[in-house]
C-alpha cells in the first residue's frame, strides 16, 4: 500500500537548512491502524503530509498504491487526494461558510457529483455519525467532537484508502477524544487505512502499530503484540517523570 | 455551458460571506453610480446651456453705436451719433457677403409703464424690427402670425407679444388676438403671441416682456426719422461672420465719419466668437468629467482590489483546504474568478441602474423647473459606462486571480497552515 524509501525532507529558511526527515524507510499495508508518534520536530507531521501529497519530499521514493508519487502536476495530486486520501486535521478545518451537510459533500463535488446525489450521500455519512440532526447547522454552532466528526465524515465520503488525520484529538477533551477514536476504530474495521499523528501515547496505544520518530529517524516500531509492554513501560514512565513534581 | 452546480456554489459562497460580498460590490457599485450621474450632470449643463443658444444663428454679429472716441474731420470726440437707414440699402447692394439685413430701433423705456390696456399696465422692451429679425434670432408664434413683409410695407399698427406681456396685460380666458394695446401712446392690434427658442438676450430685458412692432411703423408713429439703432446681420453660408464683422465696421466708419482707429464708436458682437467660448467651456467640462470619472474608477478599482487583497488570508487556508479533499487548482481558479465577475457585474448593473434612475428623477425635477434652467437632459453615455463597468469587471477578476494563484502555487499544507 505504502512504501517509503529513504525519504528525505529539509526545510529551507534563508540561509540555514533545517533537516525533518533523514532517510524513512517504511511500509504500511491496507487495512493497518497506525500511530506516528515523536517529540516535537521530530518530524511527524511532515511524514504524513508527505503521506497526504500535501507536502513534496527531496529524495527518495514513495510509492501509493503502486504509484510513485513524485514531482506530478498538481492536478494529478489533487486527483489522487481526492480518491485516495481522507484528511483529518486538529483544528477540523471545515469551511467555515458551508453548514455540516456542504462541508461532508464538497470532496463528491470535485468528482463532480450532482448536488442532490451528493448531498444524499453526505446525510447518510452524517447519519452514520450520528449528526444528522446537525446537518444544517454551521461549524461555528458545533462542538470541538461534532466538528471532528464532520470532519471525518468529510474525510470519508469519497470512500478513500487511506485515511490520515494530524493529531485528530489534539484539540479535545478526553472523552470527546475517545469517541474519536472508536469511530476511526469502526473505519479501520472496514478495510481503510488509518494513519494518525499523535504525542498521546494512551490514542497512540488504540492503535495496531505505532511508529516512533526521533531526530528525522524511525526509532521503534512497536506493532499489535507489544503494545501492552509498550503501555506498562510508559506508564512507568510517566510515574517516574512525575515524581519529583510532587516532592 | 451553463454549469448550474458551480453557479449554487458560487452563489453560497457569496451569500455566507456577506460583509465581504457587500464591500466588494459597494466599491464597484459606488464607482460605476458615480460615473454615471457625474457624467450625466455635465451632459444636462451642456445640453442646457447649448439648448439655449442652438436655435440663435451662428453666423450673425450685432451692432450699435456708442459716443466717439477720435476727433476726425473736424469732429469733435465724445460724439453721438446714429446709423441711418441708407446704410441699410447701402449694405445690400455693396456688400455681397450679407444673407440677413435687419435693423432696428428702440422704443421708449425711460417713461415707466409705456403700455396700457384698459386700467391694466406694465414696462415692457419695446422694438421696431424687420421680419428677418426672427430668422437671427429664433421666436416662433405661439398664438396667432409673426410680423411680416406686407406689416412692414403698410406700416400697420399690428404688434408680436411675449408671454409675459399676455399675463400682464390680459385676464386669464382672454384671447389676446385681435385686441389692442396702447404703447407709448399709439394704440397696435396683437396679431401674435411669441415664444424666444433662444436664451440669448439681444438688447436687455427678459426676453418674455418683449413686444416687437414693424420697424416702419415705429419709425413712422414716433417721429424716429432715418434713425436705426442697432443692427443684425448673417453672414452667408461660406463666409466668416467675424470678417464680416469688421468689413461692415469700416464700412460704417467710413459712411459715419468715424476715425478709422476710433474702437470705441462701434459696438459690435458676433455669436460665432461667442459660439467658440461656449464649446471651449464645454471641451472642459468634458475633460473635467473624464478626469473625474477616471478618478472615481480607479478609486473603485483600489477598493476592489484592497477588499481582495484584505481576504487573501481567509482566502488562501479555505483554498488550501479544498485542495487537501481534491479540488484542483482550475476548478480553485474559476471559482474565485468566476465569483469576481459575477458580484462586480450585479454590483455594476446595479449601479449603473441606479445611476440612470437618479438622473431620470433629475430630468423631472428638472422639466418642472421649466426653461429658464440651464440644466436639462441629462443624459449618459453608455459607451463609456459599459467600459467602466469593463474596466471594474477586469479589475475584480485580477484581483481575484492574485490570492487564488498565490493559494494554488503554494504547497497545500503551507495555504492551510497559512495565518
Amino acid at each position: 500500500m505504502i512504501r517509503l524509501n529513504n525519504i528525505n525532507k529539509s526545510y529551507v529558511m534563508g540561509s540555514n537548512s533545517l533537516h525533518v526527515l533523514k532517510g524513512i524507510d517504511l511500509q504500511i499495508e491496507q487495512g493497518d491502524f497506525v500511530s506516528i508518534m515523536g517529540s516535537s520536530g521530530s518530524g511527524k507531521s511532515t511524514l504524513l503530509n508527505i503521506l497526504g501529497m500535501l507536502d513534496n519530499y527531496d529524495s527518495g521514493t514513495y510509492h501509493l498504491s503502486g504509484n510513485l508519487i513524485q514531482n506530478m502536476s498538481e492536478k494529478k495530486a489533487a486527483k489522487y487526494r481526492n480518491d485516495l486520501v481522507g484528511f483529518i486535521f486538529q483544528s477540523f478545518n471545515l469551511i467555515s461558510f458551508k453548514n455540516a451537510m456542504e462541508n461532508v459533500a464538497l470532496p463528491l463535488y470535485y468528482k463532480g457529483v450532482p448536488r442532490k446525489k451528493r448531498n444524499q450521500i453526505a446525510l447518510e455519512y452524517l447519519e452514520k455519525l450520528g449528526l444528522k440532526d446537525w446537518a444544517n447547522h454551521m461549524p461555528n454552532e458545533m462542538s470541538g467532537g461534532q466538528k471532528q466528526r464532520v470532519a471525518i465524515a468529510r474525510a470519508l465520503i469519497s470512500q478513500p484508502k487511506i485515511i490520515l488525520a494530524d493529531e485528530p484529538t489534539g484539540a479535545l477533551d478526553s472523552a470527546t477524544s475517545y469517541e474519536v477514536m472508536d469511530i476511526l476504530k469502526k473505519v479501520n474495521d472496514d478495510g481503510i487505512t488509518v494513519i494518525i499523528v499523535t504525542h498521546e501515547h494512551d490514542i497512540a496505544a488504540m492503535t495496531n502499530q505505532i511508529i516512533r520518530l526521533k531526530d528525522g529517524l524511525i526509532h521503534e516500531i512497536i506493532r499489535n503484540g507489544e503494545l501492552k509492554q509498550f503501555q506498562k513501560e510508559y506508564t512507568h514512565g510517566l510515574e517516574a517523570a512525575q515524581i519529583p513534581s510532587y516532592v | 455551458m451553463f454549469d448550474l452546480d458551480l453557479w449554487s456554489e458560487i452563489i453560497s459562497a457569496l451569500k455566507k460571506n456577506r460583509m465581504r460580498s457587500f464591500m466588494t460590490a459597494f466599491g464597484v457599485f459606488w464607482g460605476i453610480f458615480m460615473l454615471i450621474v457625474m457624467s450625466g450632470a455635465g451632459k444636462a449643463l451642456e445640453n442646457g446651456v447649448l439648448d439655449g443658444v442652438r436655435a440663435f444663428a451662428t453666423n450673425s454679429a450685432f451692432f450699435w453705436t456708442e459716443r466717439t472716441s477720435v476727433p476726425y474731420e473736424g469732429f469733435q470726440r465724445g460724439r453721438r451719433w446714429n446709423y441711418e437707414t441708407s446704410d441699410i440699402d447701402y449694405i445690400r447692394d455693396n456688400v455681397k457677403e450679407v444673407e440677413y439685413l435687419s435693423p432696428r430701433l428702440f422704443g421708449n423705456q425711460q417713461a415707466g409703464n409705456n403700455t396700457i390696456r384698459g386700467e391694466r399696465a406694465g414696462a415692457f422692451n419695446v422694438y421696431g424690427d424687420y421680419p428677418d429679425y426672427f430668422k437671427i434670432d429664433r421666436w416662433t408664434p405661439a398664438k396667432g402670425r409673426l410680423i411680416n413683409d406686407i406689416d412692414m410695407l403698410q406700416e400697420r399698427k399690428v404688434c408680436n407679444i411675449g408671454e409675459r406681456v399676455v399675463e400682464v396685460m390680459f385676464g386669464k380666458d382672454e384671447d389676446p388676438i385681435g385686441q389692442y394695446l396702447k404703447i407709448s401712446g399709439v394704440y397696435f392690434q396683437v396679431v401674435g403671441v411669441i415664444h424666444a427658442e433662444t436664451r440669448i438676450n439681444i438688447g436687455g430685458g427678459k426676453k418674455e416682456e418683449t413686444i416687437i412692432i414693424p420697424f416702419s411703423t415705429m419709425r413712422k408713429a414716433y417721429n424716429y426719422g432715418n434713425r436705426v439703432y442697432f443692427f443684425s446681420v448673417t453672414s452667408k453660408p461660406g463666409t466668416k461672420v467675424s470678417d464680416l464683422e469688421e468689413k461692415l465696421k469700416t464700412l460704417l466708419k467710413e459712411r459715419h465719419k468715424i476715425a478709422p482707429d476710433d474702437q470705441q464708436a462701434i459696438g459690435s458682437f458676433n455669436i460665432e466668437k461667442e459660439f467658440v467660448k461656449f464649446n471651449a467651456l464645454f471641451l472642459g467640462i468634458q475633460g473635467l468629467t473624464w478626469i473625474v470619472g477616471i478618478g472615481t474608477l480607479l478609486a473603485g478599482v483600489i477598493g476592489v482590489s484592497n477588499i481582495m487583497l484584505v481576504i487573501i488570508k481567509e482566502r488562501t487556508q479555505e483554498i488550501g483546504i479544498q485542495r487537501a479533499i481534491g479540488a484542483t487548482p482550475a476548478t480553485v481558479i474559476k471559482h474565485i474568478v468566476a465569483e469576481s465577475v459575477f458580484l462586480t457585474v450585479m454590483a455594476g448593473y446595479i449601479g449603473l441602474s441606479l445611476g440612470v434612475g437618479v438622473l431620470e428623477i433629475l430630468n423631472q425635477i428638472l422639466l418642472r423647473g421649466g426653461d429658464k434652467l440651464f440644466f436639462r437632459n441629462p443624459e449618459i453615455n453608455l459607451t463609456m459606462a459599459l467600459s467602466a463597468l469593463a474596466v471594474l469587471v477586469i479589475a475584480g477578476i485580477i484581483a481575484g486571480l492574485i490570492p487564488a494563484k498565490r493559494a494554488v502555487s503554494i504547497k497545500p499544507i503551507d495555504a492551510i497552515r497559512d495565518e
